[in-house]
């Protein structure tokens, strides 16, 4: 087994293929899909409904295994078709950020806490992860309600706390799915401004799903997911 | 960071009713213990404090206590004689229920062997011993008799002298110490309509015989009291309680004693076996059964709880494993719940059972040993408890986050 290495690209997935159901039920939610992307890269992924873009991403971020198809994330060999060829859930905490539609943050955790608890989960030592998430929230422009419960937020300051947990492990490779859709539109551009302003600053890779057309001037690629498959724009 | 801890913090309504029912049940659990504890105190606690080495009682029964025995009363001459005997009392009890002041009264009529036994070694909260061979008591606490009250029974009226505390027969009723004359005279007190009746019938009896119609003093004789009859027999008392000199094998004397046919003998160990082997035995299955059943209940309740807590947290469990958070944390987000739950229910239930026990009408006895045993088992089902909710937990796939 190889190691996540400097030089290597943040994923490798080559030829992946997931197939829902069998027989009559049978999906084909995603053919043939090849993605390599870039330390640092900002990249959208579109496409209508049903495309199978969160097939994709979740294929990527290890909490779906694809049928068929390899993936490797920082040059590592993480998957060999539904088979996991390292311990998932130790390489997520280590190296991977999700960020969904819904901030899905823990309803009795405050803000600092929500981001706190996925480093203390990843052996940081809890004052360490307590300033540190302090600071995320402070980058996230969320500082001030950094005590107050998810439901004393808006969705808009939700969705910046689970951004900042996202950041919280530095993660090699930030995925997420529809992250704006519940924010307006001026909302909606900050958060990808600052995944942006992420990768390059931090060298992390971030594919993002996404409806929204008016923010593709801040992605450095972009592809196309139609009928389970990718093209690039 | 203690995810237990904070999700209690932000569900406390919920969390602590669970704990006060759970804490109720076990509380009820733990009584029902003190109550098993509190029957075998009580149901020997006459052996215990009277003082007796062996006892005396008719040949092939197990009384006084277990089951009825008579002996008769000049026993206790005979058991005098025995080497290494020290002394021999009579023992005479039994158990009335009278109305007394538009309330019933049940009492176990406890004799004292007058003039040997004044009842000294009875632990007295008021009053005195007895002084005289008639017409005085000393009443349990619990049967709320004054000091002075006066009670008709039969036809004597005694007057309570002194008070006892927590003397109680096997059934729970207060004891009341009389002289044994006193207590064979409520015993055996028969309306005077019915002596007559007992008279008419013997001399009709001794009529009939030829030696009647040959004496006719002997029918006079029979109409009189039965004390001057000397053909009937002497009066009886349940058993005889022989005290050994000091230093005299109680084995030894036992055999010599066993070798008179109309008579068995027992130690007092012995004693309290049969009383425990026969009359608990039942009632201690009994609440032992009914434990069983209440911590089983508990542990569904407890179960039932944790389940939908963590049915609850579902999503949020999923997204910690998205997250990838350890089995361990998750785990212990559920378990350390459990027993928490399980701790403070069990704090509640000894705390509550301190004021609650001492209320009930029959002894409750909380032992250091059961309190032990009690909260291992209730670390038992928090754990048991636990199981259903982890099973939950470990199955959720980390995606459900998306659903
Ligand atoms: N668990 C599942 N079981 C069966 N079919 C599924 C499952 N998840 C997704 N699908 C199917 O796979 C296809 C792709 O779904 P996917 O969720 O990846 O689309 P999407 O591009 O993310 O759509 P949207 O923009 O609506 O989120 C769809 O036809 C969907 O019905
Ligand atoms: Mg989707």
């Amino acid at each position: 087994m190889n190691t996540p290495s400097p030089a290597a690209p943040a994923l490798e997935a080559s030829h992946l293929t997931k197939v829902y159901g069998s027989g009559n039920t049978e999906v084909v939610a995603m053919k043939d899909v090849s993605l390599t992307v870039a330390r640092g890269e900002v990249v959208a992924l579109l496409g209508p409904s049903g495309a199978g873009k969160s097939t994709l991403l979740t294929a990527i971020g290890l909490i779906n295994p694809p049928t068929s198809g390899r993936i490797a994330i920082g040059g590592q060999a993480v998957m060999d078709a539904d088979r996991a060829l390292v311990d998932l859930r130790a390489f997520r905490r280590q190296h991977l950020g999700f960020v969904f539609q819904k901030a899905n943050l823990i309803p009795f955790l405050n803000a600092v806490e929500n981001v706190q608890v996925a480093m203390e989960i990843n052996d940081v030592s809890p004052p360490a992860a307590r300033s540190r998430a302090l600071e995320l929230l402070d980058y996230l422009g969320v500082a001030g309600r950094s005590h107050n419960l998810p439901d004393a937020l808006s969705g808009g300051q939700q969705q910046r706390v689970a951004v900042a947990r996202a950041l919280a492990n530095q993660p090699s490779l930030i995925l997420a799915d529809e992250p704006t859709a519940a924010l307006d539109s001026q909302r909606g551009r900050q958060v990808m401004e600052l995944f942006r302003k992420v990768a390059h600053e931090r060298g992390a890779a971030v594919i993002v799903v996404t409806h929204d057309h008016r923010a593709l001037d801040i992605f450095d690629r972009t592809y196309e997911m139609e009928d389970g498959q990718l093209k690039t724009n | 960071m203690n995810l237990a801890a904070k999700d209690i913090r932000h569900n406390f309504g919920r969390f602590a009713l669970t704990t006060v029912g759970i804490g109720l049940l076990l509380m009820i659990v733990m009584g029902m213990g003190g109550i098993y504890r509190g029957l075998i105190r009580e149901a020997t606690l006459l052996v215990d404090k009277i003082g007796a080495d062996l006892w005396v009682v008719q040949g092939s029964t197990r009384g006084p206590f277990a089951e009825v025995s008579r002996v008769s009363a000049n026993l206790e001459d005979r058991a005098r004689a025995v080497p290494g005997v020290a002394g021999a009392r009579r023992f005479v009890s039994h158990t009335i229920q009278r109305e007394h002041r538009g309330r019933p009264l049940r009492i176990v009529v406890q004799g004292l062997s007058w003039p040997e036994d004044r009842g000294g070694w009875i632990p007295l909260v008021a009053g005195r011993p007895l002084q005289q061979a008639h017409f005085e008591m000393i009443a349990d606490r619990s049967l709320n008799l004054p000091l002075g009250e006066r009670l008709q029974l039969g036809k004597d009226v005694y007057e309570v002298v002194g008070l006892a505390s927590g003397m109680v027969g096997s059934g729970g009723d207060g004891l009341c110490f009389f002289s044994v004359s006193d207590a064979e005279a409520i015993q055996f007190d028969v309306p005077g309509e019915a002596v007559r009746l007992e008279r008419q019938s013997r001399r009709a009896r001794a009529a009939a015989r030829d030696i009647g119609q040959v004496q006719p003093l002997l029918l006079e004789r029979a109409a009189g009291p039965a004390s001057d009859l000397p053909a009937l027999a002497p009066p009886q008392v349940s058993a005889v309680m022989v005290a050994l000199q000091p230093g005299a094998d109680p084995a030894q004397v036992a055999a010599t004693l066993a070798t008179w046919p109309d008579i068995t003998v027992y130690s007092t160990p012995q004693q309290v076996d049969l009383l425990l082997a026969g009359m608990v035995d039942k009632a201690r299955r009994q609440l032992g059964l009914f434990r069983v059943l209440l911590i089983i209940i508990s542990t569904i309740i407890m179960a039932l709880i944790i389940y939908t807590l963590t049915l609850d947290k579902i999503h949020d469990i999923a997204m910690l494993k998205l997250m990838g958070a350890r089995n361990g944390v998750i785990v212990g987000l559920i378990l350390q719940q459990a027993l928490l739950i399980g701790a403070l229910g069990y704090g509640l239930a000894y705390w509550l059972g301190t004021f609650a026990f001492p209320r009930f009408p029959r002894l409750v006895v909380i032992e250091t040993t059961d309190l032990v045993s009690l909260a291992a088992i209730v670390l038992g089902i928090s754990v048991l408890s636990s199981l259903l909710g982890i099973w939950k937990a470990m199955r959720v796939e980390p995606n459900k986050v998306l659903s």
